[in-house]
């Protein structure tokens, strides 16, 4: 299995080449076979990995394999390597899985689009990019898918490039994603002064040794990767690329931006897991941007009427839950619950993308209503979904976001506990707000609309179906032991497989231990809140649907608040983007122009045409002139070697 | 001595130039077409260097000397080590494609254009493999000459003020070097009683501080405005702008090396103690340099503009390797070097294409063109993402190498360096933004193939001109 791992990125690559170059010539038929194809036999080599990763006793799990010295120069060197250790397998599995899902629902959706090809070639890229930043065996090589998927991201944001708002929408996440991988950089730069390597072979044992607990040094490593992880992963204050996002085709906003590429950020940080248990500061700060973040685009999301604007904000908002779950040293617990939420929140957009296509385009909530029965398989698989993001027992959901809240109760950190705990209530209602606002009650919008709209073809269904079963059943592989032991004594497997990796800052909670009543009560009042937060959404869309809008007139200024997103856009517009363009400006018209070229080389040049008129009047023709100048020349000299010599 | 394997590198152009004085001048095809087949010969001829070096042999190789004006010590002296063949071959690389850039463009005095062309490959040649401090020189003013001309005479409509510009700037920085080579020359003589212009002979000697400041200084400043380094990077723009496709490739490519191989060869192995006092002047404004070539490309109108201020930008990551003094630094700044060569050489490559097609360069009115060429566009993207160094293309290398090398000797210069990056972004997106714009201008039936739209161009022109338009 080792010498085969380079497979597993290599497969999309290749299928990226071919429908790149030739997907044109090919047709859309060879093409949606080729794109979706080469991502299904990754998954396939993922798995006989997994197995074979299985088949090892458990402190020894992990495929190497070093292709060639990508980088070597003087002390520095970088290899094109890949290892699959528990971490990157589950990872990979899900990149593929899901990933391959992904691709077969967009046979559907892309049909009869004119880039289909070019679509295909893209999002095999991004899985190329991806598998290549999860199975990187140094942080240069992840940093190469990391600027890979940017890159995807990009293309696919901007797909449909006719339109001026979708093109500026892919710039936008570009330039915040650079300013992201800015730090990142600098992260690299600090770890290979330190360490003298950039692997994480080298690195990562290291850290206890090299780095001072708490120290300066520490300190700035994770703090500039965190930067990156920010930026990536759309948090406080660099998320404001996702909503815009949304622009690209819904497959690659359930692909990329939700399942796979967002979560890049919490799996840098729980890679370098062993640096950031070096500074507690900074783990400090990961989990109040990630409490914080959570809390903030959890408000945002409950009055935007776009469908997918708000599954972004939510998206967003689960970012902050896993970021809170590495912040509070829970590294298993946040990429547990990437795993669900990359079942759950793949299912919402695929779904979302499922009434979009029924209804040719339109996205706005306001103009939905009663999907439920030309829906019917999107629909169940939705509500499947819906209940998992909102935290209700058993859906994968719940699990492993109540994972995240009893380990952040756990470690003390009772503050951003209530935080995590607010924004589960509001997580329920505003995504049941979404539920029925699309499915229940009347359709809003126009009578032709709803005689065309019908439910999606097979392969649009399937990925739904498969998914939306995930959902419901993903999160029993990660059960706490606190539902474990009552139930027969089942081990948390989730983090009994990645303990070897994790085994340094996890005090092995997935071993069997008695179980503190509190954490009962914890359950009880989260799903507590989840309840009252669909209640409510109940209440106010189903029940008395003019609730939403009296509210709103009354409190008029929290309104425009939330629903210019706290003009956090403005605010950067007005603060950065301006000034700096500004001073741009100024540099080249005022620095460039006026001084260098106008004081300086301009300048230099008037001085010469005025010192030559000054001289050129000497000469003025007369040869008497030139005659007295002349011997007045000698005399001087004469009279100066005679007189001083 | 066996062949002279390197003056035949140097000369082959001038046996070239000889050919085209044979074609009468009215035959602008005949003189195209030797032309391009004495450049490839030539590409082909300077191949075998790649495997004629031996990395692990003498640094120089290939040394041919000959005594030349032996009252005053000049030998005819050149060599080669591992960076000088690297930049040979990509110089005999873009002679070729610089010439069929010129194919349809260059419509006027064609003879002459070509002429000089090849003359001034002979004078970058030159720069780069002599090892004589007078040789070096005198290919340094020889390369000059040619570029003033074909700014000058097949520039645009400020070509007159681009090229006197141009030529002042470096002449200005090349009069000061040949004071500091004469200074070193001599100080070389009082101290050993010889006189020698050779390199080696020169690194020998111990030259105090104060004077190793002054020479610095003096090679320093014609280096530096050749870089082009913050503030002596103003002619650069205008050059650029007004240069036609094959000068501004050259330019880029090629010409702005000759500055940071001079720090490179002659500058810091020459006056090394002076380098290391000098060197938070310089590398600050290496870093001035590649943040504000970022800036001012940001809001540049003009694409050629803009390229040229990114160049500034390039460049200065190229000084701050060279100025880490680690292998690490030093290597990447080599590397890009000739990345750098290859990415912008493109740009311009494609600026003229565009030139071409839409007669401006003004980025707003381009817009729609992966509608209409969609190879074009995906090569300008892939080119454009490398120019801006996305990890996985070419770019990446160099910067990255320089980054690390500048960090383990100068964290915050490094730190501030990163910066780039980011501003990178901005400039590649810049003018994406308009190429995703539907395009006005172009009826969207406008033929695909290069040839006919040059010659719909081309026909075009002909009727402004004779209707006086």
């Amino acid at each position: 299995m080792e010498s085969l791992l380079w497979l597993i990125p290599a497969l999309p690559l290749a299928g990226f080449a071919i429908n790149g170059l030739f997907g044109r010539k090919l047709g859309d038929r060879v093409v949606s076979v080729i794109g979706p194809g080469v991502v299904g036999a990754g998954f396939v080599l993922a798995a006989a990995s997994f197995v074979s990763l299985r088949s090892m006793p458990s402190a020894e799990r992990l495929l190497q394999q070093t292709l060639y010295n990508w980088l070597p120069a003087g002390e520095f060197s970088a290899s094109i390597g890949f290892q699959l250790d528990p971490l990157s397998m589950t990872m990979v599995l899900v990149v593929t899985g899901v990933g391959f899902l992904i691709h077969l629902y967009s046979v559907g959706y892309m049909h009869g689009d004119g880039g289909y090809a070019r679509y295909f070639a893209f999002l095999n890229l991004f899985t190329f990019a991806m598998l290549l930043l999860v199975m990187a065996d140094n942080f240069l090589l992840l940093f190469v898918g990391w600027e890979g998927v940017g890159l995807c991201s990009y293309l696919l944001i901007g797909f449909w490039f006719e339109d001026q708002a979708k093109a500026e929408a892919g710039k936008k996440a570009f330039i915040v994603n650079r300013i992201g991988d800015f730090g990142f950089l600098l992260g690299i730069f600090l770890i290979f002064w330190t360490f003298g390597s950039v692997a994480f072979a080298d690195v990562l044992p290291e850290a206890a040794t090299r780095l001072t607990l708490g120290g300066d040094l520490a300190f700035w490593i994770c703090l500039f990767l965190f930067v990156g992880a920010v930026g990536k992963s759309a948090q406080i204050p660099l998320f404001v690329w996702l909503p815009d996002a949304m622009a690209g085709p819904t497959p690659v906003s359930a692909l990329i931006h939700a399942a796979t590429m967002v979560t890049a950020g919490v799996y840098m940080v729980a890679r370098a897991h062993a640096l950031y248990e070096m500074a507690p500061q900074v783990l400090a700060v990961v989990a109040g941007i990630g409490a914080a973040t959570a809390l903030f685009a959890a408000t945002i999301g409950i009055v935007q009427n776009d469908i997918k604007k708000v599954l972004a904000y939510s998206t967003i908002s689960q970012l902050g839950y896993m970021f809170l779950g590495v912040g509070v040293a829970a590294f298993s617990a946040g990429i547990f619950h990437l795993v669900t939420h990359a079942f759950f929140k793949a299912v919402l957009f695929l779904g979302a993308g499922s009434v979009i296509h029924a209804l040719h385009g339109e996205q706005d909530m306001r103009a939905m209503g009663g999907l439920k029965s030309k829906l019917p398989i999107t629909y169940w698989t939705m509500l499947a979904a819906t209940l998992a993001i909102a935290g209700v027992p058993p859906l994968a959901g719940f699990v492993s976001k109540d994972e995240i809240l009893w380990r952040t109760w756990d470690g003390g950190h009772s503050v951003l506990w209530v935080i995590g705990f607010i924004t589960a209530g509001l997580t329920a209602a505003y995504m049941f707000r979404l539920f029925f606002l699309t499915f229940h009650g009347s359709f809003r919008g126009t009578k032709d609309q709803w005689a065309h709209a019908h439910e999606s073809p097979w392969s649009m269904t399937l990925p739904l179906v498969i998914l939306g079963g995930l959902s419901v059943i993903g999160g029993w592989i990660g059960l706490p032991m606190a539902l474990g032991q009552p139930l027969g004594g089942i081990a948390n497997r989730f983090e009994g497989w990645l303990a070897p990796v994790f085994e340094a800052g996890e005090h092995a909670a997935h071993e069997p231990h008695a179980i503190p009543p509190i954490e009962y009560g914890l359950m009880t009042a989260s799903v507590a809140i989840a309840t009252l937060g669909i209640l409510v959404a109940y209440w106010a869309y189903l029940r008395s649907p003019d609730l939403p809008g009296r509210v709103a007139t009354r409190s008029r200024g929290v309104y425009t608040l939330l629903n210019g997103k706290y003009f956090v856009d403005e605010l950067y517009d007005f603060l950065i983007v301006r000034p700096f363009y500004a001073l741009s400006r100024f540099a080249w018209r005022v620095i460039d122009d006026g001084l260098i070229d106008g004081l300086g080389v301009g300048g230099t040049g008037a001085l010469v045409k005025r010192g030559s008129r000054i001289v050129s009047r000497w000469e003025t023709g007369y040869v008497q002139g030139y005659a007295v100048a002349f011997f007045g020349g000698v005399f001087a000299i004469l009279a100066y070697y005679y007189l001083f010599r | 001595m066996s062949i002279p394997y390197l003056t035949l590198i140097v000369f082959l152009p001038v046996l070239g130039m000889a050919l085209l004085a044979a074609i009468p001048g009215t035959s602008h095809d005949a003189i195209r077409k030797t032309t391009l087949a004495v450049t490839i010969a030539h590409f082909a001829l300077s191949v075998p260097l790649w495997w004629l070096y031996e990395t692990s042999g003498a640094p120089y190789q290939l040394i041919e000397r000959r005594p030349w004006v032996t009252a005053f010590g000049i030998d005819y002296h050149l060599g080669v080590d591992g960076v000088t063949v690297l930049l040979v071959l990509l110089t005999t690389f873009l002679m070729p494609l610089a010439v069929l850039a010129s194919w349809r463009y260059i419509d006027r005095h064609v003879k002459e254009y070509h002429m000089l062309m090849l003359l001034l490959t002979t004078g970058m040649l030159g720069v780069f493999v002599a090892l004589d401090l007078f040789v070096f020189y005198v290919f340094w003013e020889l390369m000059l000459v040619p570029m003033y001309f074909i700014i000058g005479i097949w520039g645009g409509e400020q070509r007159i003020y681009a090229s006197v510009k141009f030529f002042l700037y470096t002449f200005v920085g090349g009069l000061l070097m040949l004071v500091g080579i004469l200074v070193l020359y001599f100080y070389h003589h009082n101290l050993t009683g010889t006189y020698s212009y050779a390199l080696a002979d020169l690194l020998a000697i111990d030259v105090p501080l104060t004077i190793q400041l002054g020479l610095f200084l003096a090679f320093g400043l014609a280096f530096a405005i050749k870089v082009p380094m913050f503030p002596f990077h103003t002619w650069l723009p205008d050059a650029h702008v007004q240069a036609p496709t094959a000068g501004s490739v050259i330019l880029a490519a090629v010409m702005l090396k000759m500055g940071t191989y001079g720090f490179y060869r002659f500058a810091i192995p020459l006056f090394p103690d002076a380098a290391r006092v000098l060197l938070p002047w310089v590398a600050t404004l290496a870093v001035i340099g590649i943040l504000y070539g970022a800036m001012v490309a940001l809001v540049q109108p003009n694409i050629k503009k803009l390229v040229a201020y990114s160049s500034v930008s390039h460049l200065g990551f190229v000084m701050l390797g060279l100025f880490a003094f680690n292998t690490v630094g030093v290597q990447g700044s080599v590397i890009q070097m000739i990345n750098h060569g290859l990415s912008t050489g493109a740009l311009f490559f494609i600026c003229g294409m565009l030139y071409e097609r839409r007669h401006t360069y003004e980025i707003e009115s381009f817009g729609g063109l992966s509608g209409v060429m969609p190879v074009f566009a995906t090569i300008f993207m892939i080119v454009t993402l490398s120019s801006i160094g996305l990890p996985g293309l070419n770019g990446f290398v160099g910067e990255f190498l320089i980054l690390v090398g500048m960090f383990q000797t100068h964290p915050y210069m490094a730190g501030l360096s990163t910066v780039g990056v980011i501003l990178a972004a901005y400039r590649r997106l810049d003018p994406d933004r308009n190429r995703h714009r539907v395009d006005r201008g172009l009826p969207q039936t406008v033929p695909r193939s290069d040839r006919s739209v040059g010659r719909a161009v081309r026909r075009a022109r002909r009727g402004h001109r004779l209707t006086g338009g």
